[in-house]
């Protein structure tokens, strides 16, 4: 203790020390310097990490809104199913994990406790199917198909069931009311693909792999109004995943239902009569190809002139929407897309474009007029028409003499309309057009909406084609080198393809009197489809205004709470004056009273004088195919537009559907009387459905179309329209208990009797409709 | 001490009571280093928060009582603090003559940790049952006397003024003097206790002034050693699992990279100001293991942050920093090498410990000193710390 040298250390050991010290220091330094780099500099990056480790998602799936006709009948809504799930989190809270409560399940559905053990394990590497592929906090359906009683039971004894829920889950249906499909105009769901998925993912409405979204017609066009959102609860989890706590979650929350302007029973009319339509003119014989009418497509549209709304929308081929649910299978899907069925997942009202024919003349009348030809005027109507050596002959070379503009729509003269076309484009400079050429047939034609979409609310419509100047030179810019080629290839003597080929590479760019000539009767190389058309005499029903046809009416939210009407919406106005336009519209009137639709209407005991029917009759050729039927025709409240390709005359082929339809709509017997108690749609429906407070879209059901002794004719909801699925309240001073029950069974009840009233209404619609009259 | 002279007269200064000979200008707990006194206890409350919020949830280890952690640790600081008050009170110099004694003492129960009276915890069998539930760590109290002994050999000879610096055949001894508790610990295995001994041997060494040649002998024989022991396989398959995830974090991160990849996210995810204490996610969901003891430092990280996280590293290295003071302000080789080897145990141990959780260092058991539950560890840094501050008072005046 005493013995302390004076001197101290040596410095050996100093500057050791000196090293040691700044040796350790610099060791902290260095943990400060990682520090900073792991908490400051990548802080987001770990925070992201800790978060996706303890915070793990439950996707509730949203309640798809209904697709509701005018009245209120659904066209597309939910079925209810009961599916019976697991929840793997309750299930290992018990002592066993569960193995003893999914015995007595497998024992209440009747199933074996092996494949109810099957199910609710999860998939790994090692684990064969079946197995549950989702998320392990996701409940897992064990059966989608459990009857009301073992759904109840289940329920009545939950504390022998922890984790395990009966819940009624919806799937989307397609009810086809009245027996009508509507399947294109309502499109159809697929699943979403995992592309879809990734994208949502981090929404507020993420995708569950089960999903399914519009993807055609209204399911597509109004997809995120009736999707609604899904539900996500998320949850707190520790290391071993053991729930610890519910952080913030949100409810799911219903679709809003689609009311459309659609009726179901004129639409189950107009599909009907199109199909016959086309089924009789495949009995006709052609005599220009020596054999009977082909009638591979075609397409009716039902419109309100003064509003744009759709009552009816069919095109035929037409499949069975309920293929798509539930997933499609690859058979079925080839066979909805193949060329073999004719692709009948197309909506031809809307994408089916041909040449207007003859219906067009109401567009070649406005030019006329536009032009400076008085209405009232003499005009020639000679059996042909010789332009340029070429001879253009009247149909079936028939001559009226001198006539003015009116009589030419009604008896269809064509060379009344090639003098005025030949005319113009004289004026116009002929093959040498003059710069401003006034190209009146032309504009006149884009002024009608031709060569643009009409703004229709379902998704791909097509614009249809105008074939003017500028469509020439563009058409022949892209094409000239082929056509070039093929004339340059020539050798010998030239056929006939080739020297189409040589003429169209020298002046393909420029408009000929031809083209002008043929034009002007709606052939060539006009294309237009049925709801333009639609759109075109809606507007001369209505006074001018040419509006979006519209299918959706009113989005109602699930609880019927924000009724958002859908406005109708124009864009543009016909170019004629009201004096024309009533010229035009007597014209009309007289092609259905002694014209060439009248042996349809006029001459077939239509109630002219009650009701004033306008039309014209279409029959467009088509180069190296049988002739397209057209008819347009409209009322004061209604336009119907028919046309099917290859299927004959306009008159002929389309006549007795479209006047089918008027009949049903307006109740008009054989007689020519009018029985307004058979008229499904006399007047358009202005209002909507009525909406009951707790969101439940009434329908409408008719009264006549229920035989006396059935259930008593008053409005009856249908539950799949309200926003839960649940029924209406049953009556106070049940218990809970028997409640359930009761309600289980008028779930089923409700069911039958609403199938029975579906075949019994189409039963009825059908003998409206025609065909087979009791 | 030598008051006893006046007390006989009766107007002379009354014999002062033990508080004021407390507080007297020249009294002892004036001398003390009170900045290494109040580093070591501001980690200890850190240390015991962070260990309240690490096991307030885990029902499986605190049997039902969310305090049960918290409180055995402030109980072991406060025995820790008296176990330095005591060492303080003894003195390292009288010390050194019981350190033959005490060395036996903790090579014995490394023994006994082998004999069935050991227990194992985490594949290495470092513990030593006392009964009671009361379990102790044999190798934390060697690091201490491995440390007395080596200084008493090493010194005796030039603090006597024999010699400059010790000769080889007294460093030969010193080493067989380490090398036998080194090789029990070795056997357990509880490769991070070592590890901190070799450390702890190395700068022993450099401290007495021994040869350059024997310092870089020893690193050598180090490297060597070390490569004979991955060659005989004497490791264990988790040890080497544990070199393997420090090579690739990214290699299996729900198997072997579990714990340094869960630990690093919990520090990263604390960002410059943490979660806020008792708000982690990854400790309330015990993603990290053993985080009231090897990993608490993920605790400070994730619910503190950088700021809370450098208040340790910072809190750590005032204290090294005073304790390479009281190295280097001793005057005699005994103190110094004690100094030295205390320093490099705890800045080694230190390092190990928060660079494993930040992923700059394999993953090997060890307590953060100060801060981590584990009674026998607390003990044996209070009493280094008590030795500490021993040389620190006991050095002459004036120097």
């Amino acid at each position: 203790m005493t013995n302390i040298p004076e001197t101290g250390r040596s410095s050996r050991v100093t500057i050791r020390l000196v090293a040691i010290q700044i040796l350790v220091l610099s060791l902290l330094l260095t943990l400060g310097g990682r520090l900073w780099y792991l908490q400051v500099r990548n802080g987001d990056e770990y925070q992201k990490e800790a978060k996706g480790n303890h915070v793990q998602q439950v996707v509730e799936p949203a309640t798809r809104g209904s697709i509701l006709d005018a009245r209120g009948v659904p066209i597309a809504d939910n079925e209810t199913r009961l599916v019976v799930s697991a929840s793997r989190t309750e299930l290992m809270k018990q002592d066993d994990d569960g193995k003893a409560v999914l015995e007595r399940l497998a024992k209440v559905l009747g199933m074996s406790p092996k494949t109810v053990r099957e199910k609710v394990r999860l998939c790994d590497a090692k684990t064969p199917q079946p197995c549950w592929n989702g998320s392990p906090y996701q409940p897992i359906p064990v059966t989608d198909d459990a009857k009301p009683q073992q759904a109840l039971q289940i329920r009545e004894r939950s504390e022998d069931f922890p984790g395990i829920t009966a819940e009624p889950e919806a799937v989307r249906r397609y009810p086809a009311p009245y027996g009508a499909n509507t399947s294109q105009a309502l499109g159809y769901l697929s699943p979403v693909t995992d592309e879809e998925i990734e994208k949502a993912k981090d929404t507020d409405s993420p995708f569950l792999a089960s999903d399914e979204i519009g993807r055609n017609g209204l399911e597509r066009s109004y997809d995120s109004q009736l999707r609604g959102s899904s539900g996500v609860t998320r949850y707190e989890v520790d290391n071993l995943g053991r729930v610890m706590g519910e952080a913030e979650s949100d409810k799911a929350r219903p679709g809003s239902n689609l009311v459309t302007s659609m009726d179901a029973r004129v639409q189950a009319v107009a599909e009907k009569q199109l199909d016959k339509a086309m089924k009789d003119a495949r009995k006709e014989f052609d005599k220009n190809t020596g054999r009977n009418y082909k009638a591979d497509a075609g397409a009716v549209v039902v419109m309100e002139n003064k509003t744009g709304r759709v009552v009816s929308m069919a095109s035929n081929p037409e499949y069975d929407p309920n293929a798509w649910v539930g997933g499609i299978s690859g058979k079925e899907y080839a066979k909805l897309t193949g060329k073999k069925s004719n692709y009948p997942l197309l909506n031809r009202a809307i994408q089916g474009l041909s040449a207007p024919g003859s219906v067009f003349k109401v567009i070649s009348t406005t030019a006329a007029v536009k032009a400076g030809y008085p209405f009232n005027g003499r005009y020639d109507c000679s059996p042909s028409y010789k332009v340029g050596g070429q001879v253009f002959k009247n149909f079936e070379s028939e001559g009226h003499g001198s006539i003015n503009l009116g009589r030419a729509l009604e008896v269809s003269c064509d060379t009344v309309f090639y003098d005025l076309a030949y005319k113009q484009w004289k004026k116009d400079g002929g093959n040498l057009p003059k710069k401003g050429a006034k190209d009146w047939f032309y504009r006149t034609a884009h002024d009608f909406g031709l060569g643009k979409k009409t703004g229709i609310d379902i998704p791909n419509e097509v614009e249809g084609r105008v074939p003017d100047r500028k469509w020439k030179k563009n058409y022949w810019e892209a094409n000239k080198d082929a056509w070039c080629k093929q004339a340059d290839n020539a050798k010998g003597r030239p056929s006939y393809a080739e020297r189409i080929a040589k003429e169209n590479c020298v002046s393909g760019m420029k408009m000929r009197a031809g083209d002008s000539v043929n034009y002007s009767i709606g052939q060539g190389d006009t294309l237009v489809t049925p709801i333009q058309m639609a759109t075109i005499y809606g507007a001369l029903g209505n006074g001018g205004t040419l509006y979006d046809p519209t299918l959706g009416k009113a989005v109602v939210s699930p609880d019927g709470d924000s009724v958002k009407e859908i406005k109708p919406h124009s864009h543009g106005k016909l170019p004629l004056g009201k004096k024309t336009l009533a010229q035009m519209d007597k014209a009309l009137q007289g092609v259905a009273t002694h014209g060439t639709a009248a042996w349809r209407f006029g001459e077939a005991g239509w109630p002219q004088d009650k009701i004033k029917m306008r039309a014209k009759t279409g029959t467009a050729e088509v180069a190296g195919k049988q002739t397209t039927s057209w008819l347009a025709t409209y009322t004061d409240d209604f336009t119907v537009v028919m046309t099917i390709s290859q299927g004959g005359t306009g008159s002929g082929a389309s006549g007795p559907a479209v006047r089918k339809i008027y009949d049903a709509m307006y109740g008009v017997t054989k007689d020519g009387d009018i029985d307004k108690k058979k008229a499904l749609l006399p007047k358009p429906e202005t209002k909507l459905p009525k909406i009951d407070k707790d969101g439940t879209i009434v329908a409408q059901r008719d009264k006549q179309a229920e035989k006396p002794g059935d259930k008593p004719a008053d409005a009856s909801k249908s539950p799949s329209a309200s926003p839960s699925g649940s029924p209406s309240a049953s009556p106070p001073g049940e218990s809970p208990r028997t409640r359930r029950e009761a309600e289980a069974v008028r779930n089923e009840a409700e069911q039958q009797q609403r199938r029975r009233d579906g075949a019994q209404q189409v039963r009825d619609v059908r003998a409206l409709a025609g065909g087979e009259r009791p | 001490m030598s008051t006893r002279t006046f007390a006989l007269g009766g107007y002379g200064p009354r014999r002062r009571s033990a508080w004021d000979r407390l507080t007297a200008r020249d009294s002892i707990v004036w001398r003390l280093d009170w900045v290494i006194m109040l580093s070591g206890i501001a980690l200890a409350v850190i240390g015991s928060l962070l260990v309240y919020s690490a096991t307030r949830n885990r029902t499986e280890l605190n049997q039902g009582d969310p305090r049960y952690f918290l409180v055995r640790h402030v109980i072991s600081l406060g025995i820790g603090i008296a176990l330095m008050i005591g060492t303080v009170w003894l003195g390292h110099r009288r010390l050194r003559s019981a350190v033959p004694v005490l060395y036996g003492i903790t090579v014995l129960l490394a023994v006994c940790v082998l004999t069935p009276l050991g227990a194992t915890i985490n594949g290495s069998r470092a513990w030593l049952n006392l009964g009671g539930g009361f379990t102790v760590q044999p190798a934390e109290f060697i690091k201490i006397t491995v440390i007395l002994g080596m200084a008493m050999l090493l010194a005796a000879k030039v603090d006597a003024g024999d010699q400059e610096h010790p000769d080889h055949r007294t460093v030969l001894h010193a080493l067989g003097l380490a090398a036998l508790p080194i090789v029990v610990i070795l056997a357990m295995p509880d490769l991070g206790s070592v590890m901190v001994l070799v450390i702890i041997v190395l700068a022993v060494l450099l401290a007495s002034g021994a040869s350059n040649r024997w310092v870089i002998g020893l690193c050598l024989a180090g490297a060597g050693g070390a490569v004979l022991v991955w060659a005989l396989g004497l490791l264990d398959e988790y040890q080497i699992n544990r070199f393997a995830a420090f090579a690739n974090p990214a290699l299996d991160p729900a198997g072997v990279g579990y714990n340094t990849n869960q630990a690093r996210i919990a520090i990263g995810s604390g960002g410059l100001t943490g979660k806020g204490l008792f708000e982690g996610t990854q400790t309330t969901g015990q993603f990290v293991p053993e985080q009231q003891t090897d990993f608490v430092f993920t605790v400070a990280g994730e619910e503190l942050g950088f700021v809370g996280g450098g208040l340790i590293l910072v809190l750590l290295a005032v204290l090294i920093w005073r304790a390479c003071r009281i190295a280097r302000e001793s005057t005699e080789l005994y103190s110094t090498i004690i100094a030295a080897g205390v320093i490099a145990w705890f800045a080694f141990q230190a390092f190990e410990n928060i660079g494993m959780t930040l992923g700059i260092m394999p993953v090997a058991g060890l307590p953060l000193p100060f801060v981590s539950y584990g009674g026998t560890s607390m003990f044996a840094v209070w009493i280094a710390v008590g030795l500490l501050q021993s040389i620190r008072t006991q050095r002459p005046i004036g120097v």
